[in-house]
């Protein structure tokens, strides 16, 4: 298998995709419904070339290049990391066993399942962010939108290349409806709630990008583990480039909280609203929302089909390998914490192999409150006293044991009346949000920025943030 | 019935260890709901049209250990269910469709709940699927004897239990959004077969081929979309855009094609009064006393009051008119013993009263109910109830002595019963007494109330002897002494009033010494002497097949794969073909 990228194929790819002639003909045939969907659901701001990376092998060293592209001109295609001939599956009861190449029968249909639920988060958020590029606040912020939008369409390139090339006529009609769904479509939503939302400004983007994407990034990690050989090395590619989307939300919350900051000592006031800025308090609404939609992207507290998968070797734990237990879990216990009618928490012990989703969502959880400390510090630097919180993860969720709950951020359980009273304390509101998007101005200018943020300590690739990223017409 | 895995996100089975039998906590079931009060459903009566939306509970299910995810079922969900369907045929004569849909986005029913069913006895398990089975039987009943045309709405996921509520109605309509899908995954996810009739109403309702239903009913992902329409699983496909607005259209235009006036008034079904005791259960028209030593219990049916009712005096008494009030006590009585009474296993049934009020009260509403909507119900009501005997796993000893009034259709008791004894002499505690029992056969007994088979009881009796109906229908009307019945072929056995008390005992005593399962098996095989219809076929599968695959180890036992579902465990199978 090379590990270098065909380029000069028609879809590149580094799966020797010339020496299938069936699998060619069907991508190549889905590959203009791609740019179609592209065209129609894509970003709506038009550019004649915006400085991207491309994938030019998956090795560890120098994978990317930079260039200008013209995003309709992108080289989509498939890549898969390098494979370890010797890769044994980690867990479950094949466990031991040599990872398959093949789809196994007894579990195409889970595999199919889990493939086509991934592959409709990738195309969902480039039909979120949609209108983002037209209130840019520079070009640098444009360019990362770019390329946060075209890597997602090549997951959905790598999902449909699974599709294809494991799962005969079916696949190929899962591989078109991921076209045909789109986010927040009244007759075909997205077959996750949160992905039918749109990013209705750039804050939402840098949240969207800090902890949904995030969501995303331990979702591939779990796959990146199963015993299906292609899905494993597909993942591990995918991680690379999802890298990069978390550090534009990181960096991008960094800088407004960083400008919020420098505003609030300019004018010793945290009212900065009228000075351009957004307060902290929103800022905390946003953190709000955007984690607990994410938490709910984990599903329910207690999985049955997360166990089912975990034994059937399909989906792994996070960093499995690195893991000291039997990676079975049949006799481990795990502890659940659920709210009682009278207001209180019990602990509930549980079957380990249950609380799958869970695992998973407290690593999450730990890495989430990285990036808070992050933004901490930068107050701290400025000598503010407010600190930034996660709520409780019983806090506004839509999915698991707290969906019927009313809990507060700091996970009291309120009743309904008590909870409607604070939501505005908690949740960006309407007037937060207009407020917010008021703020959106697009900044085309080389070396500009917009008030409401500050510019990035580094440029992309060595190049400083005055660069020309984008070349608007 | 089964549950389906749903998504990722979701799990349709819930915490609860289905590791091991849960204790049985004894609770007494009651049928009595309203729609006021239920849980899980939403009535709504739009015109001609009713809309019937499940919207389960998640913590309402009937016993502790489960919850009710997905709109998954149990027994007290189907039971608002039934009270459903039987309040839109006496309250809403007016309704000529019924729309079956989900209050829920996304997931129209995920099926029977698999940790209720993991959990429960197995006896519980099979009243409950042949309760569910009744109540979709119901649904095509109502559609071709009521004009009520049940249409289903699926506006999300729908598995297992949930497309076989979508199979019982006229047409499906499935939500075209690209994700939404219909299922049957018993097979590979549980084990089981789906036991609501779903494999029989795929290939003999919908005509679905039989390789197509097989690659159908192997799958644990449902099938969705413009498949679904070719395999003729669905009938069409709704944008979820305007789907209310797309399936009220379609329920207008089934509504307009029913013949019953729409001005028609229905009548309230009023509370049940009951009373019970240890002893036995108390009706106004009804009564049934338990002998827990000899697992018997003896149900004794009062037939109406002298004197023909006039069609006016039906209406007026509505629920509270003999033929109707009877029929839901017995309908009530049978369900409660059933659910409630496992070890009762013997019913001995006997009516009180006077012939010819029996004969007169039927000549009325059966002349009526051509045209007579309410007639119509009650007849076709009093045909389900009789049906519910048919298929009930108790053994059925009918008694005619003096004073007794099998007559018409009440005659139908003693005809549905495994065996049927006369008393040839006075009655027991009065010798000098001149009453002696005797029988008459009407109309009634020729096809107005048939058996699942689609044939009368006296036809599955007498099965292919046309002389001998003949010679039935000759004695049309008239009361027949205890020899004549006994010449004629309609008892068993007619003894004297010297070996009466003995005879009686040892018939009691005999069946309460066989098996249980022998017995119900045994009785199932003669009870259906006749042609085959889905009907008798889904009964019968779900007795020989179904019921065998839920307690074979492959399924039930500690490594069975239903027990193991949603213990993250896979099921280890016995590979013998049996």
């Amino acid at each position: 298998m090379p590990d270098k990228i065909d380029y000069d194929a028609k879809i590149p790819n580094n799966v020797d995709l010339s020496s299938d002639r069936r699998l060619q003909r069907a991508l190549e045939g889905w590959q203009p419904k791609f740019m179609h969907w592209w065209g129609e659901m894509g970003p709506t701001l038009e550019t004649h070339g915006v400085y991207l990376r491309t994938a030019v092998s998956v090795g560890r060293e120098g994978w990317a290049h930079f260039d200008h592209v013209v995003p309709d001109q992108y080289r989509w295609g498939v890549f898969l990391a390098e494979r370890d001939p010797d890769r044994r599956i980690a867990f479950g009861e094949h466990q031991g066993e040599p990872a398959w190449q093949q789809v196994p029968a007894e579990y195409r249909a889970d595999l199919q399942r889990l493939i086509v639920i991934q592959g409709d988060t990738e195309p969902a958020s480039v039909e979120q962010q949609k209108l983002l590029g037209l209130t840019a606040p520079s070009l640098y912020d444009l360019r990362n939108l770019f390329q946060v939008n075209v890597e997602e369409g090549r997951h959905l390139w790598a999902m449909v290349y699974l599709l294809h090339a494991y799962f005969g006529k079916e696949g190929r009609t899962e591989a078109e409806a991921l076209l045909y769904r789109n986010s927040g479509s009244p007759d075909a939503p997205r077959i996750l709630g949160a992905f039918n939302e749109e990013t209705a400004d750039w804050l939402a983007f840098y949240m969207f990008t800090y902890f949904t994407d995030r969501d995303g990034k331990y979702q591939l990690g779990t796959l990146k583990e199963s015993g299906f050989d292609p899905l494993s090395r597909t993942c591990e590619f995918m991680l690379k480039e999802e890298a990069h989307h978390m550090f534009v939300g990181t960096t991008g919350v960094d800088r407004v909280v960083q400008r919020s900051a420098e505003l609030i000592r300019e004018f010793d006031t945290l009212d900065i609203g009228p000075r351009g800025g957004i307060p902290l308090q929103i800022i905390q609404k946003y953190i709000n929302f955007h984690y607990t939609v994410s938490l709910d992207l984990f599903g329910s507290e207690t999985s049955t089909n997360g166990a089912n998968y975990y034994t059937a070797g399909l989906k792994g734990r996070w960093q499995e390998t690195r893991r000291k237990d039997d990676h079975q879990l049949t006799n481990d216990v795990g502890i659940l914490e659920r709210p009682r009618a009278d207001g209180t928490w019990e602990t509930e012990e549980m079957q380990a192999i249950l609380l799958l989703n869970l695992d998973l969502r407290a690593e999450y959880m730990a890495d989430c409150q990285t990036g808070i400390k992050r933004w901490n510090r930068i107050l701290e630097k400025h000598e503010i006293d407010f600190q930034f919180k996660l709520p409780h993860p019983g806090f506004n969720r839509d999915v698991g044991i707290n969906a019927s709950q009313h809990i507060t951020p700091e996970g009291t359980i309120v009743d309904e009346a008590t909870w409607q009273q604070g939501k505005h304390n908690w949740l960006p509101t309407t007037e937060d949000l207009t407020f917010v998007r008021s703020l959106m101005q697009p900044v085309y200018e080389r070396g500009k920025i917009a008030s409401w943020v500050a510019p990035p300590t580094n440029g992309i690739n060595g190049k400083p943030f005055d660069y020309d990223y984008v070349h608007l017409p | 019935m089964a549950i389906a895995v749903q998504r990722e996100s979701d799990d349709a089975a819930e915490a609860g260890s289905a590791d091991g039998q849960q204790a049985e906590v004894p609770i007494e079931v009651s049928f009595d709901r309203h729609p006021d009060s239920y849980r899980h459903w939403r009535l709504r009566v739009d015109g001609p049209v009713a809309w019937l939306a499940m919207d389960v509970d998640e913590q309402g299910g009937l016993r502790p250990g489960y919850e009710l995810k997905l709109n998954s079922y149990d027994l007290g969900v189907d039971i608002e269910l039934y009270d459903a369907t039987q309040r839109l045929r006496f309250e809403h004569p007016e309704v000529r469709a019924v729309v079956v849909t989900s209050a829920k986005d996304g997931v129209f029913c995920a099926g029977a709940n698999i940790r209720m069913l993991a959990a429960a006895a197995h006896e519980w398990k099979v009243n409950f699927c042949k309760f569910t089975n009744e109540t979709r039987n119901g649904f095509e009943d109502a559609t071709a004897h009521s004009g009520q045309t049940y249409l289903a709405a699926v506006n999300g996921t729908c598995a297992g239990g949930g497309y076989e509520i979508a199979l019982a109605c006229e047409e499906i309509l499935l939500i075209d959004d690209n994700s939404s899908t219909v299922g049957l995954p018993e097979v590979p996810l549980l084990g089981v077969l789906p036991g609501t009739g779903g494999l029989t109403r795929v290939v003999d309702k919908r005509r679905v081929r039989k390789d197509r239903a097989d690659v159908f009913a192997t799958r644990p992902d449902g099938v969705k979309g413009k498949t679904a329409v070719d395999w003729n699983l669905v009938d069409g496909l709704v944008p979820r855009r305007g789907f209310t607005e797309a399936v009220a259209r379609r329920a207008n235009e089934l509504a307009a094609r029913g013949e019953r006036s729409t001005a028609v008034r229905g009548i309230e079904l009023t509370p049940l009064h009951r009373e019970v005791t240890a002893q036995g259960t108390e009706y106004e028209h009804v009564s049934a006393r338990y002998d827990r030593q000899t697992g018997t219990v003896e149900i004794t049916v009062r037939g109406p009051a002298p004197g023909a009712p006039s069609l006016a005096e039906i209406h007026e008494a509505g629920p509270r008119g003999w033929l109707l009030a009877m029929t839901r006590e017995l309908d009530d009585l049978i369900l409660r013993l059933r659910t409630n009474e496992a070890s009762l296993g013997t019913w001995v049934l006997r009516t009180e009263g006077d012939i010819a009020a029996v004969l007169d009260y039927e000549r009325v509403v059966l002349g009526a109910a051509a045209n007579d909507w309410l007639c119509n119900e009650i007849v076709h009501y009093y045909k389900r109830t009789l049906k519910r005997l048919d298929v009930t796993s108790r053994s059925l000893v009918a008694l005619l002595e003096p004073g007794s009034c099998f007559a018409g259709l009440l005659f139908e008791l003693a005809l549905a019963s495994d065996r049927q004894y006369i008393l040839d002499g006075p009655p027991i505690d009065d010798e000098e007494s001149e009453l002696r029992a005797s029988v008459a056969l009407s109309e009634a007994n020729f096809g107005v109330f048939p058996m699942g088979s689609g044939i009368s009881r006296l036809e599955s009796r007498f099965y292919g002897s046309t002389e001998h109906l003949d010679w039935l229908r000759g004695e049309l009307g008239r009361e027949l002494e205890p020899a004549e019945v006994a010449e004629l072929g309609l008892v068993t056995d007619a003894p004297d009033d010297i070996d009466w008390e003995d005879e009686v005992r040892l018939v009691i005593e005999g069946r309460a010494a066989l098996s249980p399962d022998a017995l119900t098996g045994m009785e199932a095989n003669h009870r259906f002497v006749g042609p085959e219809t889905m009907e008798t076929k889904i009964f019968g599968r779900l007795s020989a097949w179904q019921n065998w695959i839920f307690t074979r180890p492959n399924a039930a036992g500690g490594d069975g794969a239903l027990r193991r579902y949603g213990t993250g465990q896979k099921a280890v199978f016995d590979r013998k073909r049996v």
